[in-house]
C-alpha cells in the first residue's frame, strides 16, 4: 500500500518523544492533516476545521496556543491523540499510550479512546502493560509472549484462573484475576501470629506482616470475603468456609488449635461486626483473650 | 496575527538585503557616491573608473556573497533538519573541509599540467569531496547516536582534511599558490561574472528542489517514526536532503572556500525572527538571511583593515560564534527546566 493511502487509513501514537521546535499544540495536531494536503502542505479551511474538531474531541482546545514543549506529559499524549484522530484513520495504533501518565490522565485518556471507538467506529489497537486497564477497556486482548501471540480473546477468556502468572512466567508472588491485586510472596514458615479477620479489615494487616517477614495464619474467612484473596496469597495457613456456608465445629476446633500454637492473636474485627453468622469469631477472640494471647497490633 | 509577523519579517530581511547590497557597491577603498549607483547599473555612468569598479569588481563580488551566503544558510538548515541538531552545518560536520581538500587537489593537479579549471569542474570536485565526508559522517551517525560526539567527529574530520589541504598547498610551488592560499581560508575576492552565472544556475535549480521538499521536511521535523506514518518515504527523503545540502555547500566551497558559522547562526536567527520552523517559510527566509549576513560580513572583511583584506571566515566567526554559544546555553537551560 502506498505511503499516502496507508497514512489516510492508519495513524499512530508512539512512545517516541517528539521535540518539535517552536510549534504550538495546534500546529502539532495539524501535522495529522499531512496526507491530505497538496504539494506544499498548506492546510485548507476544511483541514483547519477538522483540526479544531479533533482538539475538541480530546478536550484540548484551551491548549491550542501553548508551546508543545511546555505542557505536561498527559497533555502531550492527548495532543498526539488529537493529531492521530485528525488524520481521520480507520485504525489507530497506540504504543503504551498510558505508560507515563498518572492515574487521572490514564483514565481520561482511555475513556476518550473508548468514546472514539464507539462513536466513530474507529478500530483502536494498543499495547498496554497495565493488566487492570487492559481488562476493562479491551473488546479483545492478544497476549504476547516473547515474539508470538499466546492467546487471543475477550477479557473473560484471558483473565481466567492461573493464566496470567503463566503468561508472565511469574515465579514469585501472586496475581488475583478478579481484583487485579498483586501480592508479594508469602512467608512460608511456622505461623507465629493468628489473625482473625474478614470484611476487608485484614488485608492491610496481612501486607504489613508480609513486609515484616512474619509468618501468620488467618481465619475463619468465607471464600467470598474480600480478605480471602490476599489471605490466600500472603498467609502461611488459611482456614476458610465455602461461600454462604455455616461455620462447622470441625473448623472451630482447627482454629483453636492454631490459636494455641501461635504466640499471639490479632483480631481486626470490631465486636459489633461479629454477630449473626460470625458469632463464632467473637467466641474465638474471647478464647484467645482468656489465653492471654490477644494483642492489639501497633 | 501570525501572518502579519511573517510578512514583517520578510520585509525586514528584504530591506537588510537591499541595504547591504547598496553599501557593498558604494563602500570600499574608493568610496562611490550613492547617487552614482542607479546610473552605473543602467549603463549610463559618467565616471569610467566608478563604472569599472562597480560592474567588474564589486557587483560580481556582492552577488556572489548573496548567492553563496544564501546557499550556505540553506545548506545548514537542511543539515540541521537531517540530524535534528541545531549546530549541524557543512562546516561543523567537516563537509566543507572535505570539499576544500578535493578542490585543492584538483587545483594543484591542474596547475601541474597547466590546465585552466572551469567553474563547473570546481563545483564537481567540491561536490565529490562533500559527498565523501557526508557519507563518512552518516556512517558515523549509525554507530554514534550521541549528537555531541557526532559533531566532535565531524570537527575532527574537518581538521584532518584541512591539514592535508595545508600540506598540499605548502608543497605546491607556483605563483598561483597565493590565490589558492587565499581561497583555502575563505574569501569572496576574485569572483567574476562567469562564476556568478554558474553559481546562480546551480543554486537556483537546487533551491527549486528544496522548495519541493518543504512538505516532507515538515513531516520529518516530527521525528522519523511519525514521518513514516504520514506517508513519507524516509530513506529516500534523507538521501535527497543530503544531496541537495551537499550541492549547496559544494557550490560555496568551490567559489569561496570554507565559510564558517553562517550555516548555524543564520537559520537560528531567522527562526527567532519568524517564531516558527515551518520549512515553507524557513527556506526563503534562510536564503535571504544568509545573503544579508554574508554581504555584511564581506563588507567588514573588505573595509575594516583596508588595504589588508580579512578572510571571510574571520568575520563570520566573530559574528556567528556567539550565536552558537547562546544556542547551547539556551538548550542547556531548557533541559534543566
Amino acid at each position: 500500500m502506498p505511503g499516502k493511502e496507508m497514512a489516510q487509513r492508519l495513524s499512530v501514537v508512539l512512545t517516541e518523544r517528539v521535540n518539535p521546535e517552536m510549534m504550538n499544540c495546534e500546529d502539532v495536531v495539524a501535522t495529522g492533516r499531512y496526507p491530505y494536503t497538496g504539494k506544499f502542505g498548506i492546510l485548507s479551511q476544511e483541514d483547519w476545521k477538522i483540526v479544531r474538531e479533533s482538539m475538541e474531541l480530546v478536550r484540548i482546545t484551551e491548549l491550542a496556543n501553548r508551546d508543545f514543549n511546555k505542557i505536561s506529559d498527559g497533555q502531550k499524549q492527548r495532543v498526539m491523540l488529537a493529531r492521530a484522530l485528525c488524520q481521520q484513520p480507520d485504525v489507530i495504533v497506540l504504543d503504551e499510550p498510558t505508560s507515563f501518565l498518572d492515574i487521572r490522565y490514564k483514565l481520561e485518556f482511555l475513556s476518550i479512546l473508548q468514546e472514539m471507538s464507539r462513536k466513530r467506529n474507529l478500530t483502536v489497537l494498543m499495547s498496554l502493560h497495565e493488566l487492570d486497564l487492559a481488562g476493562r477497556i479491551s473488546d479483545k486482548i492478544a497476549c504476547v509472549q516473547g515474539d508470538r501471540i499466546d492467546r487471543f480473546g475477550v477479557p473473560e477468556e484471558i483473565f481466567t484462573q492461573g493464566y496470567i502468572p503463566q503468561l508472565y512466567q511469574m515465579t514469585t508472588g501472586s496475581y488475583d484475576e478478579l481484583t487485579g491485586d498483586l501480592e508479594l510472596p508469602s512467608v512460608q514458615e511456622k505461623p507465629e501470629i493468628f489473625v482473625i479477620a474478614g470484611n476487608g479489615t485484614g488485608t492491610s494487616i496481612f501486607r504489613r506482616l508480609q513486609r515484616e517477614r512474619k509468618a501468620f495464619a488467618t481465619g475463619i474467612l468465607w471464600e467470598n470475603d474480600i480478605d480471602f484473596a490476599s489471605a490466600k496469597s500472603l498467609a502461611a495457613e488459611v482456614i476458610s468456609v465455602p461461600a454462604f456456608h455455616y461455620i462447622s465445629d470441625e473448623q472451630i476446633k482447627q482454629t483453636k488449635k492454631w490459636i494455641n500454637e501461635c504466640e499471639s492473636v490479632i483480631c481486626t474485627l470490631k465486636e459489633s461486626d461479629m454477630v449473626g453468622f460470625a458469632k463464632a469469631l467473637s467466641n474465638l477472640a474471647e478464647y484467645a483473650k482468656i489465653k492471654g494471647k490477644l494483642i492489639t497490633y501497633p | 496575527m501570525k501572518k502579519k509577523r511573517y510578512f514583517a519579517a520578510f520585509v525586514v530581511l528584504f530591506v537588510l538585503l537591499l541595504l547591504f547590497l547598496v553599501m557593498n557597491l558604494c563602500i570600499g577603498s574608493v568610496n562611490i557616491p550613492f547617487s552614482e549607483i542607479p546610473r552605473i547599473l543602467q549603463g549610463i555612468g559618467t565616471d569610467e573608473t566608478y563604472t569599472e569598479i562597480v560592474t567588474q569588481v564589486r557587483a560580481p563580488r556582492a552577488f556572489a556573497a548573496v548567492i553563496l551566503g544564501g546557499a550556505l544558510a540553506l545548506s545548514g538548515y537542511l543539515l540541521q533538519t537531517f540530524f535534528h541538531n541545531p549546530i549541524a552545518t557543512p562546516f561543523t560536520l567537516g563537509v566543507s573541509s572535505g570539499a576544500k581538500l578535493i578542490v585543492a587537489l584538483v587545483m594543484v593537479a591542474s596547475l601541474q599540467f597547466s590546465v585552466q579549471l572551469g567553474s563547473w569542474l570546481m563545483i564537481l570536485a567540491a561536490f565529490a569531496g562533500s559527498m565523501l565526508c557526508m557519507g563518512f559522517v552518516i556512517l558515523m551517525s549509525k554507530v554514534i547516536n550521541q549528537m555531541a560526539m557526532l559533531i566532535v567527529s565531524g570537527v575532527m574530520i574537518g581538521y584532518i582534511c584541512s591539514a592535508v589541504t595545508d600540506f598540499v598547498v605548502t608543497f605546491a610551488d607556483d605563483a598561483d599558490i597565493v590565490n589558492l592560499h587565499n581561497w583555502s581560508l575563505g574569501s569572496f575576492s576574485g569572483i567574476n561574472w562567469d562564476n556568478v552565472k554558474v553559481m546562480a544556475i546551480v543554486v537556483l535549480i537546487t533551491m527549486f528542489f528544496v522548495f519541493l521538499l518543504s512538505k516532507p521536511i515538515s513531516a520529518y521535523q516530527m521525528g522519523e517514526a511519525y514521518a513514516q506514518n504520514m506517508g513519507l518515504n524516509v530513506s529516500r527523503f534523507r538521501i535527497v536532503l543530503v544531496i541537495l545540502s551537499s550541492i549547496l555547500s559544494a557550490c560555496v566551497t568551490a567559489f569561496a572556500g570554507p565559510v564558517s558559522f553562517v550555516g548555524i547562526a543564520v537559520p537560528h536567527l531567522v527562526k527567532g525572527l519568524f517564531g516558527t520552523t515551518q520549512p515553507i517559510l524557513m527556506i526563503p527566509a534562510c536564503f535571504l538571511g544568509g545573503a544579508s549576513f554574508c554581504l555584511s560580513c564581506d563588507l567588514l572583511a573588505r573595509t575594516v583593515f583596508t588595504p589588508t583584506e580579512l578572510s571571510i571566515s574571520t568575520v563570520t566567526a566573530i559574528l556567528g560564534a556567539p550565536v552558537v554559544i547562546y544556542i547551547m546555553l539556551r538548550r542547556k537551560r531548557e533541559k534543566m527546566g
